[in-house]
């Protein structure tokens, strides 16, 4: 059978096999928790709450007044210990609330007067029948549900077309192309009824008519239980399976695999009709809906060859990466490693371990010894094995070197602000030329000198 | 606990994506040596001792040019990555058997240190070295670099017998060669022009290991079987047929050796394919209308130096350009 896929790409190993097959964990609830105020694309969120105040599990504890903004939630109960900055696994510093757990509200019975959180609770009064979409809309918000694929643009946002935008599909995003994770292929096999209950509510949200999930064929058994569960819920989804290629994730790519329509340059899925939301948001959004549970944790793959023993956990969001990394053994002693929150192909290496597990941390990969790639580069040969990987049909080794020698009209003019940062090119490069860093770099100083000379 | 694990080595920090293939400069080169050998083995057996000796002095030479200039020029030594082996090994196979073994020298050095390290090294020239090394032998030894000799499968023989080369012979005495020898490389010529099949093996084994990009020895051979073909059904008495075209001169080597090299050909798809067949015209333009029998070198040699035009004229179209 011919499958579906985009132009371009790469094929990398995708090392799924250390943890596709274990189901999801439930991870220790943690003592304590560091929750950033700016998990999500957008505006950051002012606390809610003050120093030295109790909070409660699932309680809010800061929000935005701007649209493009999503709201941040205690993840355990406990005692704010401080608000200030820390470090994030995006690099920077964030203002976080640091809130540490008292034991109050772990046991049903524990004489605290503070009830345990039964998350698992099917609230049955709630029909999807009687919500309209705005309730829908401020469900998703309040629950503070931003795209856990990775890039954590408010869900809720997505969920609001323009005016004059009509929206007739949804689509979910089940490729998770990036190598080591499995975070979405555990939640797609262990709640597919979460998965499409989620995507019939984004529907009725966006009033699209159609819904398809598309999944990569190295995912093939998913595509049955979905289907299977969608049989009572949405009988009239499409599970689609699609070409395993990186990134076959990326929402551009998956669009144009899916449906043969192309997202014009700089405009939204909003522009050809169409929604794209990650497998697990679905799930988060029914749990929203259905169990009345904000967004405090999240599926987690925790892989690679410097990690003593590889899991799928359900973690609370704010638990520090060494804790995380402790319930899966601790890292194995011998030779250099990189730590990754996400993937190897996108992820961010990280120099600290305190670092909290954010919205958008998919999975914790830890690379060992040879595996972790040199930093030494070679001149380009122009092989044009770049140009023949980017799917955004770019030519990364100009705009590279562009962005690297700080050439901001040239990187304009070549379109450097449409790469994705996927990683293709630089991933191919025989001369291990770190391309995307440079692309990075381009965007950077073309944002900077277009913000002086609008100023 | 945290300070226990951040203690176990200190972490890397690199940038996305951490994931590379396994691919080098080194081995691509080398795997083009590797498929130069069948080339090597059939210019030994047909032209003896003196083939060898051309291409390891050509080799040697390109090798030692190359470490002596970046020591010299204060670069980081790279002389082993296998690109100026490349060079030296193709150098030799343009040239004639009984070509001069100081010539020879003369020319890689120009090929090294001229036409590639001068432009910055590696990835910078502009001109395909081995040629640019060949022009300049052609301008030094004009006589010598023409001087022809049969094949003589003798290893040790001394004296050969001089002779024309197929596209000679057509263009100055109205000779076709049989088919049947242009492949299996029993004409005179150059070192590594003679066998058509030794080259396409060459070719295909690249092809295999994905160092070859197919569109351009393809849009290259079919461009001169094209062109080459016009001229034939107008007057297939005065011109040679398309296949003729092919299997002679240096038409297989460039296609597959030349036309291919990665630094001085087009990135684009559309530049690939323009710089091929533009090369394939200009050859057939050359072979039956210019002073020279042969015109792969020079037509290589012109349109290398439009590289940097053809990847400015066609830029593929970015994802979803131009839509409303």
């Amino acid at each position: 059978m011919l499958l579906k896929t985009f132009h371009r790409g790469v094929h990398p190993s995708y090392h799924k096999e250390l943890t596709r097959d274990k189901p999801i964990e439930p991870a220790a609830i943690p003592g304590r928790v560091v929750i950033p105020l700016w998990q999500h694309t957008g505006s950051p969120c002012e606390p809610t709450v003050k120093k030295g105040e109790d909070v409660t599990e699932g309680q809010k504890i800061g929000d935005a007044k701007s649209f493009v903004s999503s709201p941040v939630h205690a993840s355990i109960t406990g005692k704010v210990k401080d608000i200030t900055m820390h470090p994030h696994p995006g690099g920077a510093k964030v203002l976080s609330v640091i809130i540490d757990g008292d034991g109050r509200g772990t046991h049903p019975q524990d004489g605290s007067g503070v009830e345990k959180k039964d998350w698992n609770k099917d609230s049955d009064g709630v029909a999807l029948e009687k919500l309209t979409p705005e309730e829908i809309r401020s469900i998703v918000r309040d629950a503070g549900i931003v795209g856990l694929g990775g890039a954590t643009f408010p869900t809720s946002v997505k969920l609001t077309p323009p005016k004059g935008i009509l929206v007739d599909t949804v689509i979910l995003n089940g490729c998770e192309c990036e190598p080591y994770l499995t975070a979405d292929h555990r939640v797609m096999l262990e709640s597919p009824d979460k998965v499409v209950w989620g995507l019939k509510a984004i529907m009725k949200a966006v009033g699209a008519a159609r819904g398809v999930i598309g999944i990569e064929d190295n995912k093939e058994g998913c595509a049955m239980i979905l289907s299977k569960a969608a049989s009572s819920i949405l009988p009239e989804l499409k599970v689609v399976l699609l070409k395993t290629k990186y990134p076959q994730g990326a929402e551009k790519m998956l669009i144009h695999a899916l449906m043969g329509r192309k997202v014009p340059a700089g405009k939204l899925p909003f522009d050809v009709g169409v929604v794209v939301n990650n497998v697990a948001t679905a799930a988060a959004i029914t749990e929203a809906i259905r169990y009345k549970k904000p967004l405090i944790e999240r599926v987690v793959t925790v892989s690679g060859n410097g990690v003593r023993t590889p899991k799928n956990l359900r973690v609370r969001l704010g638990v520090s990466f060494a804790e995380v990394l402790i319930q899966c053994g601790g890292l194995v002693q011998e030779g250099e490693k990189e730590i990754l929150a996400g993937g190897p192909m996108m992820g961010i290496a990280q120099k600290d371990l305190d670092v909290p597990v954010v919205k958008g941390t998919s999975g914790i990969t830890v690379l060992r010894g040879g595996e972790i790639k040199p930093l030494r580069y070679e001149p380009c040969i122009r092989c044009a094995s770049c140009v023949e990987a980017c799917p955004m049909g770019l030519m990364p080794y100009r705009i590279g070197d562009m962005g690297r020698l700080g050439m901001t009209g040239p990187f304009k003019s070549w379109s450097g602000s449409a790469c994705i940062e996927c990683g293709c090119c630089s991933f191919v490069c025989p001369s291990k030329r770190p391309l995307v860093q440079w692309i990075r770099v381009g965007k950077m100083k073309l944002r900077s000198s277009s913000g002086a000379s609008g100023a | 606990m945290a300070e226990e694990e951040k203690n176990v080595g200190g972490l890397v920090i690199s940038s996305s994506p951490h994931l590379l293939t396994g691919e080098n400069v080194p081995k691509i080169m080398y795997s083009v040596v590797a498929a130069l050998l069948p080339v090597c083995s059939v210019s030994v057996y047909f032209f003896g001792l003196h083939a060898l000796i051309l291409i390891a002095v050509s080799t040697v030479s390109s090798v030692g040019a190359e470490y002596l200039i970046q020591r010299f020029m204060g670069r980081p030594v790279k002389a082993w990555d296998g690109s100026a082996a490349v060079t030296g090994i193709l150098l030799a196979l343009t040239l004639p058997p009984r070509f001069s073994i100081f010539g020879v020298v003369l020319g890689s050095v120009f090929a090294i240190v001229v036409a590639k390290q001068i432009f910055g090294g590696l990835g910078y020239n502009i001109f395909n070295p081995a040629l640019l090394g060949r022009a300049f032998l052609q301008a030094a030894y004009p006589v010598f670099i023409t001087a022809w000799t049969e094949p003589f499968r003798g290893f040790f023989q001394v004296d050969a017998v001089s002779a024309a080369t197929p596209l000679a012979l057509m263009k100055f005495e109205g000779i076709i060669t049989p088919r049947l020898n242009l492949l299996f490389g029993n004409v005179a010529g150059s070192l590594g022009e003679t066998s058509a099949l030794a080259i396409l093996a060459g070719g295909l084994y690249l092809r295999y290991k994905g160092y070859v990009n197919w569109k351009l020895p393809m849009g290259f051979l079919l461009s001169i079987a094209f062109f080459g073909g016009i001229f034939w059904v107008v007057d297939p008495l005065k011109y040679p047929d398309p296949l003729f075209h092919i299997l002679s001169g240096g038409a297989m080597l460039g296609a597959w050796f030349m036309v291919t090299d990665m630094v001085t050909t087009p990135t684009t798809l559309k530049g690939q394919w323009l710089f091929s067949v533009a090369a394939g015209a200009i050859t057939i333009l050359i072979r039956l209308f210019g002073g020279l029998p042969e015109g792969v070198m020079y037509s290589i040699l012109l349109m290398n130096s439009l590289v940097p035009l053809l990847n400015r004229w066609t830029r593929p179209k970015v994802f979803g350009e131009g839509l409303a």
